[in-house]
């Protein structure tokens, strides 16, 4: 009886490299590696992405959120986006999240982005994940995979139904969080008003091919915003395209890019990517010890600072926090 | 009294679904079929016709000539018919996202024999949109369907006078899941996007549009329980006639009959005991034929070896040997309708009327039936609805005798012997048909088919009818995969929505499922990992049934399932599968050609360095196949016999653990 195992197993370093040439079956080893959550995989990940991860956080791919209701045409509108960007010669990389079912666990993955392009480019690589019963969120292994990814490809896009404690997530993880929206639906304008929605860099309005409505939904969120997006001098634009008919995809790529070199340019990025890596540490420290735990280390604000300030190192930073806990109490829950 | 002859109504038409290995062997088998009685033809194509591929495509491969017969090009079609006048035969042909292209085919072959179009007679499917329901041999989406649709409509009551140029079916619906109400809905919603869509093409009057909804037909199914189907098929006859004339204002009762034919149930015909088929369909062809009012016009009855793999002349024979039983020695033909008056049928039919009537108006609300379909409702509902029929058989409230009840059974004399009961193609089929499609090229002048071509391209672009220009292309010796190639430029391609999404899976729980899915969460945490399944259809199968209903019982099972829907090419299976870190591939083919997809998934699993994961296979899989394809390194085959899903399941958490050197947990 052969008793293989499901991935070949070679060194972390071996795997490190070859992940960053870009070959994927080390990219997809590489991947659920990270998605093992068995203690003796624990070291061999905070290695890979040690290794990884280095400047990479402060340089690598444009991470790109892609977020919105059910049924607006996200994944075509992907699809088309990955398209253009293949075009522009830039490979691409795609963590797309669907939800789980609460009652057995299995989930269905199989969005049907990946239908949409070509299977043949070998300048795509498509994994799903489900987020796991994590309470409507995107699950702890997306941070990390996302990291992985960024290593090996120009661009990661993340896709993910945009609904309550996702959409926010998608929102902490992402250099550009591009929100689309539904012509006709007053849901994302109330949202919006509300304050419900994270004030997303781009919106789309998408099906620009049903004409007025989709056009008044486009003014409507004119109307909603803010005019500025919180975190910097930008201002949100609103776009009209039409997966179906491959209008507006162009002007859509060409915007997320502006965004990108706008964050270069003000040197916002590395600042907002150590505070995404804080922010995955604190929300894992919480997870584990309690809003107590992360009270006794000084509180979110000083735990983010003290991160920014290092050398971004994913796990040895998470572990490092995690030991000054258990060091002095061992109680898990608060 | 007695000396006063008996009237007898005349009988249906006498058809059986046939086809296979290349235009000459059915050629053959048609001919022997007509001499033994068959009163029409019924003409199955092989995938790759029906998908718009000529047979030296790379996604042809294995399928040529095996679910029926390969038509490449105007040769083929002439083969196909030689010697069967056409002017004297009723041609069913079971044809959709190419039915413009075959019946140009058809067209063109019967010029040549000297026939005019104006006189024949016979039927194309031609209903695209149940294919995005179940079956899946759409090509493009919904809108260029409808209109592909209503241009072979509108050229045929024009032009071919006699002809049906659509059948809109209700058939595959029910193999889909649909109850009696469902398929009463769904069908009828079908009927009005068409004719909605040919009235408002503005290419007719309003005269002439009366003349359209008069040759619309239907092909429904009918299940085993038969005094229900009866009853469906009343209901459709009186919900049709108000159709007719409420919403298109028809006047004339002929215009507004509701005409169908029938293939009995395949769904329901079993892989054990096989021989119980027989009186299956028996049973389900009185649900067409006692009804006087609602009797079929046509009828194709299945072989009882369905479920084994493909029927050979034999087994054709014994059911049309059905049909003339019950037309020619019972007395059935004899009476008026015997359910007339009947209180109990009244109720019955008044009752599936109501429901469908509210399920109609449901579709209207979300935007009609296209608009259901490309937003994945319906087929989300039919999926439901199966996976309900598949939790009944498993609990044995409905059940089946010789699967879930009755399970003894003395080795059958039918499926024994060298060839286990069923007909084999010949494997040579394939390469002889792509070399006698090469040197068909070699002989057309290629000036004529650009400039056919042209003509074609500038037609779909401009919204003129297809015809012309098809029967054009298919004189001068276009193929069918040019035919289709040119209109996938200007349409482009679809997918459509798997249904498997459904939220309410898991009713009922049960207690097999609760082990099944702590063994899943156990093996998951022991691997580090929840297990990953990757559900596959390689192939141009599009019979997708089976596949979804594993989706939703292994997510309901606790796997993360990667299913893409059909018609995935063996390149992106491996991809995919190794993308996506799956522990087990999944396979389901129902084609036949099993053989050679597994071969070439195996090949691009290795040659991306994933060969290691694991492969299963479900389907119509012969037994000696299944040998093979175990000698071959697959970890299990499942086919028809394996009813219990739970059991399946369980079957892959072993398979992953062996194949991960776990120690067996039960």
């Amino acid at each position: 009886m052969p008793s293989l195992s499901a991935d070949s197993r070679r060194g972390v370093e071996e795997l490190a490299a070859s992940v960053q040439r870009g070959e994927r079956s080390a990219l997809a080893e590489a991947l659920n590696l990270l998605d093992d959550r068995r203690d003796s995989a624990r070291e061999r990940s905070a290695k890979l992405v040690h290794l990884l991860q280095g400047n990479a956080l402060d340089l690598g791919a444009h991470i790109i959120g892609m977020t919105g209701p059910p049924g607006v045409g996200k994944s075509s509108l992907g699809a088309c986006l990955i398209s253009e960007w293949r075009r522009r010669g830039m490979t691409v990389g795609v963590l797309a999240v669907d939800p789980s079912s609460p009652l057995s666990g299995g989930a269905l993955l199989g969005d049907r982005l990946r239908l949409h392009s070509n299977s043949d480019d070998r300048g795509v690589f498509f994994r799903s994940l489900s987020s796991r019963g994590h309470y409507g969120g995107l699950s702890a292994e997306v941070w990390p995979m996302c990291q992985v990814m960024a290593s090996a490809f120009d661009v990661v896009m993340i896709e993910t139904v945009g609904v309550g404690q996702r959409e926010i997530d998608i929102s902490r993880m992402c250099d550009t969080t591009c929100f689309v929206a539904q012509p006709g639906s007053g849901d994302s304008i109330q949202s919006l008003k509300a304050g419900i929605l994270e004030v997303p860099h781009i919106l789309v309005v998408n099906k620009s091919d049903m004409g007025a409505i989709a056009t008044r939904t486009a003014s409507e969120l004119a109307g909603a915003l803010t005019s500025e997006h919180p975190d910097g001098a930008w201002r949100v634009p609103i776009l009209s395209t039409s997966a179906t008919q491959g209008k507006g995809i162009s002007e859509l790529a060409d915007c997320l890019k502006v965004h990108f070199q706008n964050l270069l340019q003000n040197k916002l990025l590395k600042h907002r990517r150590r505070g995404y890596q804080a922010h995955w540490i604190v929300s894992r420290l919480r997870e584990e010890f309690g809003s107590h735990g992360v009270e006794r280390l000084g509180g979110e604000a000083a735990i983010a600072e003290q991160i920014q300030s290092e050398t971004p190192d994913l796990y040895s930073q998470y572990d490092a926090l995690r030991r000054q806990l258990t060091g002095c109490d061992t109680t898990n829950k608060s | 009294m007695n000396n006063e002859t008996i009237q007898r109504d005349r009988p249906w038409l006498m058809r059986t679904y046939s086809g296979h290995s290349s235009a000459r062997a059915s050629n053959e088998l048609y001919r022997t079929n007509l001499s033994r009685g068959q009163t029409g033809l019924s003409v199955a194509f092989d995938l790759p016709t029906q998908t718009g591929y000529d047979s030296d495509h790379p996604l042809a491969r294995g399928e040529v000539g095996k679910v029926g017969v390969p038509i490449d090009h105007i040769g083929d079609m002439e083969t196909l018919f030689d010697e069967i006048p056409l002017g004297e035969m009723n041609t069913s042909m079971t044809i959709n996202a190419t039915a413009p292209w075959l019946l140009a085919l058809y067209v063109a072959v019967a010029e040549r024999q000297g026939v005019d179009p104006v006189s024949l007679q016979g039927t194309t499917q031609n209903d695209v949109l149940k294919e995005y329901l179940s079956r899946g041999t759409y090509i493009f989406p919904p809108s260029p369907s409808v209109r592909l649709t209503t241009d072979l409509i509108l050229y045929t009551v024009e032009h071919i006078p006699k002809w049906n140029p659509t059948n809109i079916c209700s058939y595959h619906l029910q193999e889909a899941g649909a109850t009696p109400t469902q398929e009463l809905a769904y069908a009828l919603s079908s009927a009005i996007a068409i004719l909605d869509a040919v009235r408002d093409s503005g290419q007719v009057s309003a005269d002439r549009f009366h003349d359209v909804v008069g040759r619309i037909s239907f092909f429904v199914n009918a299940g085993i329980r038969f005094v229900e189907e009866t009853c469906k098929m009343r209901a459709f006859v009186q919900l049709w006639d108000e159709l007719a004339g409420e919403r298109y204002g028809v006047e004339d009762p002929k215009k507004r009959r509701f005409r169908y034919g029938v293939q009995v149930n395949s769904l329901g015909l079993t892989e054990s005991q096989p021989e119980n088929n027989v009186q299956r369909i028996v049973l389900e062809m009185l649900a067409v034929t006692l009804s006087k009012n609602a009797r079929a016009r046509a009828i194709q009855l299945p072989a009882w070896n369905e479920a084994l793999g493909l029927p050979r002349p034999w087994d054709q024979q014994w059911a049309l040997r059905m049909q003339q039983v019950l037309a020619l020695e019972t007395d059935i033909l004899e009476y008026g309708d015997l359910l007339d008056g009947s209180p109990v049928i009244e109720a019955k039919v008044t009752d599936m009327i109501a429901s469908a009537r509210q399920e109609m108006l449901e579709i209207d609300s979300r935007g009609g039936m296209v608009a259901c379909i490309e937003s994945g409702y319906v087929k989300r509902e039919l999926v439901e609805s199966h996976t309900r029929r598949m939790l009944g058989i498993e609990s044995g409230e409905l059940p089946i005798v010789g699967v879930n009840c009755f399970k003894e059974s003395a080795q059958s004399p039918l499926t024994a012997g060298d060839e286990s009961g069923i007909l084999h193609v010949d494997s040579t089929v394939e390469s002889e048909q792509i070399a006698s499609l090469k040197a068909f090229r070699t002989n057309r002048s290629e000036i004529n088919v650009a400039d056919a071509l042209k003509a074609l391209r500038a037609a779909a672009k401009h919204g003129e009818n297809i015809m012309p220009p098809s029967i054009a292309c298919a004189k001068a010796g276009v193929t069918t995969g040019e035919w289709s190639e040119e209109l996938r430029q200007i349409f482009g391609e679809y997918r459509a929505p798997t249904g498997v999404d459904i939220n309410r899976a898991q009713q009922g729980s049960s207690e097999a499922l609760e082990l099944t899915r702590a063994r899943v969460q156990r093996t998951g945490e022991e691997l580090g990992r929840p297990l990953r399944l990757l559900i596959g259809k390689p192939g141009l199968d599009g019979h997708s049934n089976g596949a979804e209903q594993i989706a939703v019982k292994g997510r309901d099972a606790g796997f993360e399932i990667v299913y893409e829907g059909i018609r995935l090419t063996p390149a992106q299976i491996a991809r995919a599968a190794q993308e996506e870190g799956v522990h087990l591939i999944g396979l389901s083919v129902l084609s036949g050609s099993h053989l050679e997809l597994v071969e070439a998934i195996h090949l691009e699993l290795t040659a991306i360095g994933a060969s290691h994961i694991p492969i299963v296979i479900g389907g119509i899989i012969p037994e000696d196949d299944a040998k093979l394809l175990v000698k071959k390194g697959l970890k299990a085959v499942f086919t028809p016999k394996d009813s219990d899903m739970n059991d399946i399941m369980d079957r892959m958490v072993d398979i992953i653990r062996e194949t991960n050197g776990l120690e067996p947990d039960v």
